[in-house]
């Protein structure tokens, strides 16, 4: 369970996170929210790249925020970003490596770095393309390989910025399998930032909706998608995204 | 959808000349063969083929594609533009040249030692300079080689005297730099640098297919991934440095045994770092063959320009200007990618 207790992020005088407390119960979770709501910023405080004026993160009992950033994902919070940053210099299989490397945490499950990697490869469906080079890849991979980071050695908090962006519908299709399989394969608590509602709905049993840094609304996805709140957020009318979505 | 997908990821890509060369013919020991096959023109037929004149300009290329291929290896691999290079080479030189007075330690040993000074007194120097990034890291770096050289020519290079100088001001007093006892004569010696200069570009290649190598390869890109995918990239960057200033050191040590007497700092003044660095990029920084063609092109190349062809005239400067084009154009884009990159993603 993640515990966020009264975060609040300041750029000038531009309030970014307005007081967010919110309690991930595990699994996949959704963060949605408007452009600009402080989805983002808020993974940006999970990593340590913000440092949030007030608020506390904590982790079954371990603070979050206490922990200088790399060693963030050497405890087992890993994260994508939503421009991909696959490493273009390095071989798919090596990209993976890198993080299982630098961030497997307490040895992991007793595997060696080949077998860590090529599950995490396998998981994703990226197997075939193990020894060629990420700058030769198409964008689908690309994003594949930066979920196979996320996935590889032992996380406990997977971090996933708008997945889907600039995928077809097709592949997203399988994005979303691939997703909900996470936190059976790992036993991370996934949060998942979209626009895709179709994506979100179908992977997250539970969702929290931020607007202009304010939590708005948390619960089952169901629920939270056709709060009034939410939809007045969303497009500023009574209709239903909900409706949207399907 | 999907073909405009497709369309934006290959414009990003930058295909390895040699692997693509090695793809066409099939053959996958490729660069193994191709390492071989430069290794035997360096060590057989250019000192068969070319007089006295020719082979000591290339061992001035077997220095230089060293030093080329630390400056390279920091800037293409690693992200880092570090214009003060030249600064660990002079440590290099200096101490190579002060121990093979002040011991009767095998050449070799000299060398891997000087190598051991510049790295130690160029992670200490570019400990400050690990704040700052792009254009501003290579401003610093430029200074700190500065110093160097000005504390380097105060200093003055050891020619047989005493004390932590070991200067003489007797002009009788003077003693040539020692060479290895087994390459004494030029043509030995050449080959004694090609070596060296092997050895060099084999540790960072190694470095560089390991762990290392592909934390540099994260942190190029962006440090933020690589910050979130657990690299210390404080502590990678030090490394960096560590083996970069090494492997100019050890460079410096190669270049020591070639001047017999007298020592000048022209060969890394400030002027030296900006045409190394310039040369570095001509000959291109994303892979050590690179660091070879700056070498060639900053030696050979200039001093056959000026010999043979065309004299101190108008295309020689031309030439050289090109040198000064292509790094104000690097530096400018690769500041502009800096800022881009930001640490927010």
């Amino acid at each position: 369970m993640i515990k966020v207790d009264g975060v609040t992020v300041r750029f000038g005088g531009v309030v970014s996170l307005d007081e967010m407390s919110v309690e991930f119960p595990g699994g996949t979770c959704g963060l949605i929210g408007p452009n600009g709501a402080g989805k983002t910023t808020f993974f940006n405080v999970m990593s340590g790249f913000v440092t949030p004026k007030s608020g506390s993160i904590t982790v079954d009992g371990t603070d979050l925020l206490a922990m200088p950033d790399f060693k963030r994902a050497r405890w087992g919070l890993r994260r994508t970003f939503q421009t991909e940053q696959a490493i273009e210099g390095l071989t798919v299989f090596d990209n993976v490596a890198t993080v299982y490397e630098h961030s497997r945490s307490g040895g992991g499950e007793g595997l060696s770095k080949k077998a860590a990697v090529d599950a995490a490869l396998e998981f994703v469906g990226l197997t075939h393309v193990a020894q060629s080079y990420v700058r030769t890849l198409r964008a689908k991979e690309r994003r594949f390989i930066e979920v196979a980071r996320a996935v590889v050695g032992d996380p406990k908090i997977v971090l996933l910025d708008e997945p889907a962006a600039g995928l077809p519908e097709e592949e997203t299709a399988e994005l979303q399998e691939i997703i909900k399989g996470i936190p059976e394969r790992t036993g991370a608590t996934v949060i998942l930032v979209d626009h895709d509602m179709v994506l979100v709905q179908a992977c997250c049993t539970w969702a929290a909706v931020l607007d202009f840094g304010r939590l708005i609304a948390s619960g089952p996805t169901g629920e939270v998608l056709h709060n009034e709140k939410v939809m007045q957020a969303y497009i500023g009318v009574d209709d239903n995204i909900g409706d949207l979505a399907s | 959808m999907t073909a405009t997908v497709e369309a934006v990821a290959p414009s990003k890509s930058r295909p390895n000349p040699l692997a693509l060369l090695g793809k066409l013919t099939g053959f996958k020991y490729f660069r193994h063969v191709l390492i071989a096959i430069v290794m035997f023109v360096a060590l057989v037929v250019i000192p068969k083929a070319l007089d006295s004149y020719w082979v000591a300009n290339f061992t001035q290329m077997a220095v230089f594609a060293a030093l080329a291929a630390s400056a390279g290896m920091l800037y293409g691999r690693v992200g880092l533009v570090s214009l003060g290079q030249v600064a660990p080479y002079g440590i290099g030189i200096w101490t190579t040249i002060r121990l093979s007075f002040a011991t009767s330690l095998p050449y070799p040993v000299l060398v891997l030692l000087a190598g051991l000074v510049a790295m130690v007194i160029g992670v200490l120097i570019g400990l400050p300079a690990l704040r700052v990034s792009g254009l501003y890291l290579a401003l610093v770096t430029l200074m700190l080689a500065a110093g160097v050289e000005i504390v380097i020519s105060e200093l003055k290079f050891a020619n047989g005297g005493t004390g932590f100088r070991g200067v003489v001001k007797d002009l009788g007093g003077i003693k040539p730099t020692r060479r290895p006892s087994f390459a004494l004569t030029d043509v030995a010696y050449y080959r004694f640098a090609v070596v060296g200069s092997f050895l060099v570009f084999m540790l960072a290649a190694f470095v560089l297919s390991r762990k290392p190598g592909r934390a540099w390869a994260s942190i190029r890109q962006s440090e933020a991934a690589a910050l979130s995918a657990g690299i210390d990239v404080t502590r990678y960057k030090i490394l960096a440095f560590a083996l970069a200033s090494f492997m100019s050191g050890v460079a410096g040590g190669i270049f020591a045994g070639t001047v017999p007497k007298g020592m000048q700092s022209d060969s890394f003044n400030r002027q030296a770092a900006i045409f190394l660095i310039a040369a570095v990029i001509m000959g291109g920084i994303h892979s050590l063959w690179g660091a070879l063609l700056g070498g060639f092109f900053a030696t050979i190349m200039l001093k056959f320009l000026t010999q043979n062809v065309v004299g101190h005239g108008f295309w020689t400067r031309f030439s050289l200007s090109l040198f000064g084009f292509g790094l104000i154009m690097n530096l400018v884009q690769g500041t502009k990618a800096a800022e881009k990159k930001g640490i927010a993603p």
